[in-house]
This record gives structure tokens, sequence and C-alpha cells, in this order.
């Protein structure tokens, strides 16, 4: 049984994926990035290698994405994680005609065409802001978890308007409405909203078809998947692995190579 | 020809280019250094054949700052200007030419003279503002020329036709006022036989630019529409209706010429061919090309040719025995032109797929440039719309390398061609 990987290095977090040949998940993983992003990628790799119950040897192609991706030193190739995300997306979900991928400080739509072929995409320019980054900074101004954020903002009743697109400038707007004593729930609904409107803005400009696949990190954020559904009127492809859909495009770009026959081993680490 | 001409006639337009190029800013340099003044003109309406006319040297503005990005220089220009208290939201060529006003005229490529007079036309609304600081700052006259522009998207007239007609009489009324002007500046009376003289190498130049444009349909191409293209524009605008300028572009379509029948291209592999859509990304210029030429992308058109060459594209050539009617009938179509290539490039980009063989389109929108940019996403999905083409929107900045992000870019460019390699399989797959 022939295994490819694909490690996606993201500006937060790492994520490995292994795949078989019958381009089913075996393992898989999620780091921190951190400060070292060598260090990251061999990390996530390793830990998917066991989460699988793989040997390394046993992987014959590795596929780097993510912005990290030239530094997957053990890496056979790098692929962009707008391809990753598409790939990974109409995979998991064949009926994908839109992706939206939210991850720490990046955000991007895309468009597909029924072969998987990306027909548009866009991107957050120079600015975080409608990213992870802008529930990281609530996160902090409101001393509240990361993973708490979602439920929260979910038993909002009067959610406030968040004006500021600005990550930077949201932790002060968030907290000049606790000083005016508005509710942590409306103040969360309001980022999320918020949050929501840009990604939906990025959308329209791709243009969007049904169905709309949504990954990254912040799909695990029942908040924000509720914000967007109702932004946009229709339900969102999940995945309790949607996190892990650039990984999993990377492995599948990674399973072509190997199946076209021009599949060399896969590099020793420390080589 | 024989071999040892041959092999000096491969990168003679670049060289020779780059020679003139030197050559004009040596002569202006002088100028500055005696205290002459110049022609401050744009490169959509530079009326060169008049201020040739009056031996008036020119000073394209736009090309002094453009360089200064080149060179690498430009951040010192734009912070001068932002000093002054000019915002950075305004077009970096307006704010790194403040700067060298500021400077006394002091540019990396040797001083600028200060302006006698300024000529523009309304094919940028900036211009019109921009002449006016040179107003106030030097006390001189400010000429602006009303070109009609297209009406709506395919509905440009032409001769014989009688709106044709009073959009070209309205021309001829202006030029005739600007001659004036020059004669009171110069205190040169306006030679209608020198006029003729400097409209007939206006016209060896534009048949030349149009030949040297056409033959990039050559497969494979036989210049770079964005590095060496950018070259050629610096010596349509800076040597329009002189005796060298013509003689460039003549020996230019020998060079293509020769090239297209030696199948001498710009890249060892040239694998993907594109057009670049509005204004170079100046600050990173050599490295923007390499995020292309890596994936064996080559730009084998640019929209910047055209507006940037003043609608010179269009090859149209003056009638001499008629040189005012003419001159305002040439003046009329190509600035015209110039403002169609902005705000409706898509018609002619369709015809262009097929005949230039293109595989992808690049837009390119500016912070710092409304005029080129607002359009872009709007013209990008009416070609979408009529013809499944692949197209790639990367934003940044012609000057201001506080907007430009390589890795941005970079990643944005790597997918373009990632998806470019997909398609191509999946079109040899299903062949």
């Amino acid at each position: 049984m022939a295994y490819t990987a694909g490690v996606d290095v993201g500006s937060t977090q790492t994520k490995a994926i292994v795949i078989n040949e019958a381009k089913k998940i075996a393992g898989r993983a999620l780091i921190d990035t951190g400060a070292n992003v060598v260090i990251a990628a061999e990390s996530a790799f390793t830990e998917a290698l066991k989460n699988a119950r793989v040997q390394e040897e046993e992987v014959e192609y590795v596929v780097g994405t993510g912005y990290g991706r030239y530094r997957v030193t053990f890496g056979n190739a790098q692929v962009t994680e707008i391809s990753c995300h598409a790939r990974g997306a109409t995979h998991m979900f064949p009926r994908t005609r839109t992706v939206l991928d939210m991850g720490g400080q990046d955000t991007k739509a895309i468009r597909v065409r029924s072969s998987g072929e990306i027909v548009d995409f866009c991107m957050n320019d120079k600015c975080a802001a409608g990213t992870g980054r802008f529930l990281g900074a609530a996160s902090s101004a409101l001393d509240i978890p990361l993973d708490q954020l979602g439920p929260t903002a979910l038993r909002s009743e009067r959610p406030v308007r968040i004006s500021t697109t600005c990550t930077v400038f949201a932790e002060s707007e968030v907290l000049s409405w606790v000083g005016r004593g508005k509710k942590i729930e409306d103040i969360l609904q309001g980022v999320h909203q918020s949050i929501a409107a840009r990604s939906i803005g990025l959308l329209r400009r791709v243009g969007i078809e049904e169905e709309i696949t949504f990954t990254g990190g912040v799909t695990r954020n029942i908040g924000m998947v509720e914000a967007l559904q109702k932004g946009l009127g229709t339900k969102l492809n999940l995945s309790e692995d949607s996190h892990f859909i650039g990984a999993l495009g990377a492995a599948l770009f990674a399973l072509d190579h190997v199946v076209a026959g021009r599949a060399p081993a896969a590099t020793g680490r420390h080589s | 020809m024989n071999q040892q001409a041959a092999d000096g006639i491969v990168g003679r337009g670049n060289r020779e280019g780059a020679d003139l190029f030197r050559q004009w800013f040596s002569e202006l340099d002088r100028t500055a250094q005696q205290g002459g003044g110049a022609g401050y003109v744009f490169v959509m309406g530079s009326m060169c054949e008049i201020l040739r006319t009056f031996n008036l040297p020119v000073v394209f503005p736009e090309i002094n700052s453009l360089q200064t990005a080149v060179r690498r220089v430009a951040h010192e220009y734009l912070n001068q200007a932002e000093d002054y208290g000019y915002s950075p939201d305004i077009c970096g060529y307006v704010k790194a030419d403040i700067a060298v006003q500021l400077r006394g005229g002091e540019h990396p490529m040797g001083r600028i003279p200060k302006p006698a007079l300024a000529v523009l036309t309304n094919a940028c609304n900036t211009y019109i503002k921009w002449a006016e600081i040179w107003e106030r700052m030097y006390q001189i006259p400010i000429f602006t020329l009303d070109i009609p522009g297209t009406r709506a998207a395919g509905t440009q007239t032409w001769a014989g036709d009688a709106d044709f007609e009073n959009d070209r009489q309205y021309v001829q009324a202006q030029i005739t006022e600007l001659i004036a002007l020059c004669e009171r500046v110069t205190g040169i009376k306006f030679d209608i036989d020198r006029l003729r003289e400097v409209m007939g190498y206006a016209n060896e130049m534009s048949r030349g630019w149009k030949q040297v444009l056409e033959f990039n349909k050559s497969r494979p191409s036989l210049f770079n529409a964005l590095t060496d293209g950018t070259i050629y524009l610096g010596v349509t605008n800076g040597f329009r209706g002189s005796a060298e300028g013509g003689r460039f572009f003549t020996k230019l379509v020998e060079e293509m010429a020769y090239k297209a029948a030696n199948g001498i291209g710009t890249l060892t592999d040239e694998k993907y061919r594109l057009t670049f859509i509005g204004v170079p990304c100046y600050p990173i210029f050599r490295r923007f090309n390499e995020l292309f030429t890596e994936w064996g992308g080559t730009f084998v058109h640019s929209t910047y040719l055209w507006f940037a060459s003043g609608g010179a594209n269009l090859g149209f050539e003056y009638d001499l025995a008629h040189p005012l009617e003419s001159l305002a009938e040439g003046v009329l179509i190509s600035v015209r032109d110039a403002m169609d290539s902005m705000f409706y490039p898509e018609r002619a980009l369709l015809e262009m797929v097929d005949s230039f063989h293109l595989d992808g389109v690049v837009y390119h929108p500016i912070k710092s440039c409304r005029t080129t940019s607002t359009g872009m996403a709007d013209n990008r999905r009416a070609l979408m719309a009529m013809r499944d083409i692949p197209s790639l929107f990367i934003e940044s900045d012609m000057m201001d390398r506080r907007v430009v992000s390589e890795a941005q870019m970079k990643n944005r460019i790597d997918a373009f061609f990632e998806g470019l390699a997909s398609r191509r399989q999946q079109e040899a797959a299903a062949r």
C-alpha cells in the first residue's frame, strides 16, 4: 500500500495528513507553528505518521503547502494552498463549486469547476481583517478562550455592530462596547458578523455558486459557521477534517505524482 | 545579412534604446545647468509634434518618476512629498515629481530642467491637478487639451462621420491655441514646414511601433512586453517626432523581423503566453517579471504599450499635405484610443486571445491610479463572461514599495500557474 503526505504550514498552525493510495486519510496531526517553521513541519509530519501507524519510509511523496511550504525541507514539491484547498474541498465534497478558507491571518475565496480546476480566487490583501486573527484579538480583549467564542456568540440576542475592519483596532472597539455595558455575547456576535460580512464580500468577488465548502481553522468555530450560513442564506459543507483540507489537497497532489510514476523516495529530514 | 551583422542585431533595440534614454537625460541635464526651461508633457497626448516644432526640450514627469522606482529610490522622493504635506493616497508619480521639484530638479538620471510650460490632456484627470502644482510653483502657463472620448464602448466614430468631424475640429481649434501659446513662450515663429518634418518622423515611429507590437504574435514571442516594452516606450515618448526616434523604430522592426525569421524568443522555454493589463510594478520591476518567467510565462503584450504610448500603437500616419487637420485627427484618435485601452480593453483583448495565442491575462490594479485601476474588476468580469480564458488579479503599486508585497504576489502568481498547468493537463487528457 502506497502512502503520501501533505504538510500545510500556516501562519498559526501546521497540519499534516497521511493518505493511502485509495485516497483515504490514514493519519493526521495539528500543532502550533511557533517561530520555527522547519521544526513545526517536521513535528507535524512525525505526529501524522504516528497517528497513521505508518513508517516514514512508506511515504512515497510529500507535498508542502501554506506560506511555509518552502520550509518543508523533507518535501518533494510545493503547491500553493489555493490549489490545495480547492483540491481537498472537491475531494471531500465533490459538489463543491465555491471554497471559503479562513485561516489564522489569511482568508481566501475560490471558485472551482466540477473537475476541481480553479476558475477564480481572491484573498484578503495586506490586512488580517476578516480572518481568524480578528477572533484572536477579540479573545484576548475579552479574556475568553478561542474555543468558547463561538458558543458564547450564539447566546446573543442583540448583537452590536462592529464598525472597524482593522484587526488591530478591533480590541479597542470591543473594549469600548464593554465599557458601554453591552453583553459579551452581543459583542462577540457582532465580531462574528463583521468577519462573516468581510468573507462574504470576498466570495462575491469570485462569484458564489453552490455548494460552498468551508475550510481552515475557523471552521471549528460554530458561531462563525452560523454567521456565514445566515449571511449567505445557505448551508456550508463541513466536516471534522475541515481544518485539514489544505493538507489533504497537498497529499492528493502527492498521490498524483506517485500514480504518474514520477515518485522519488521521500528525502530524509536530516539530510 | 552577414553573420557579424546578424550577431549584433539581437538585443540592438534594447542597447540603443538605453543609449537614447541616457542621451535624452544628458541633454535635459545640460538644459537645466544652463537655466533653460522645458515643455512638461504626459504620455497620453504629449503634443511633442508641436513642441518639437518650437525646439522645446520635452520632459515627461511620469517617466522621471518611474525611473526613481526602477532605481529603488522612489521611497525617498515619496517620503519627501508626504513630509511636505501630500497624502499617501495621491498618485506616486505626482509625489515623486514634487520631490524632484523641491530638490531643484535633482534626479537619479541627472538634473531635470524647470518647466517653461506644461501641456496635458484630459486622458487622466490627475494630470490637471498635477499641472496646477507647476502653475503655482513656477507661474508658468499650462495648456489643457480636451480630447473627446468614446461615448460608450464600441461606439467610436471615424473620419467621414459628422460627430467625428465635430470632435476633430474641436481638437484642431485647441491645437491652434497651443501654437499661439508656444510662440509667446518661446519667441519663435511657428514654421509649418518644420511641423511637417516632425510629423514625418512621428509617422515613421508610429508605423514601426505598430509593426513591432504585431510581431509579438510570433511563437516564440520576440520581446517581453513588460521589460523590453518599457525601453521601447521610453523612446516612443521621449523621441516622438525626432529623426532618432524614427530611425530607432525602423531598426527595431528590422530586428524583430530577424528574430521572427530565426525563431529567437525571449525565454529558453516559452510555456505560457500572457498579456498584462495596467502599469507595471516598478519598485520590484525585474523580480516581478521573474515571478512569471520562473514558470515559463512571458508577457507577449500589454495594454500599457497602448495607453502609455499615447495611442501610437494604432500606427496612425499623418497626412503631411494637411498637417494641422491631420494632427488634430491623429491626436483625437490616438488619445481616445489611449483612454479606451484603459476603460474598454475587453473587446480588444477578446480578439487578441486567438491572434496572440494567449494562455492568460494578468490584471494589475495599483493603489496610485484610479484611472487605470477602477474599472479593472469589471473589465475582467466582462472578459470572463465572453471567453473562458484564465486570468489573475494582483494588486500593488507602480511606485510605492509600502504596498508591494512580493510574498503575497508570489503566492497568487504561483496558484495562477498551477491552474494553467492543470488546465493544460486536462486539455491534453481530453484529446
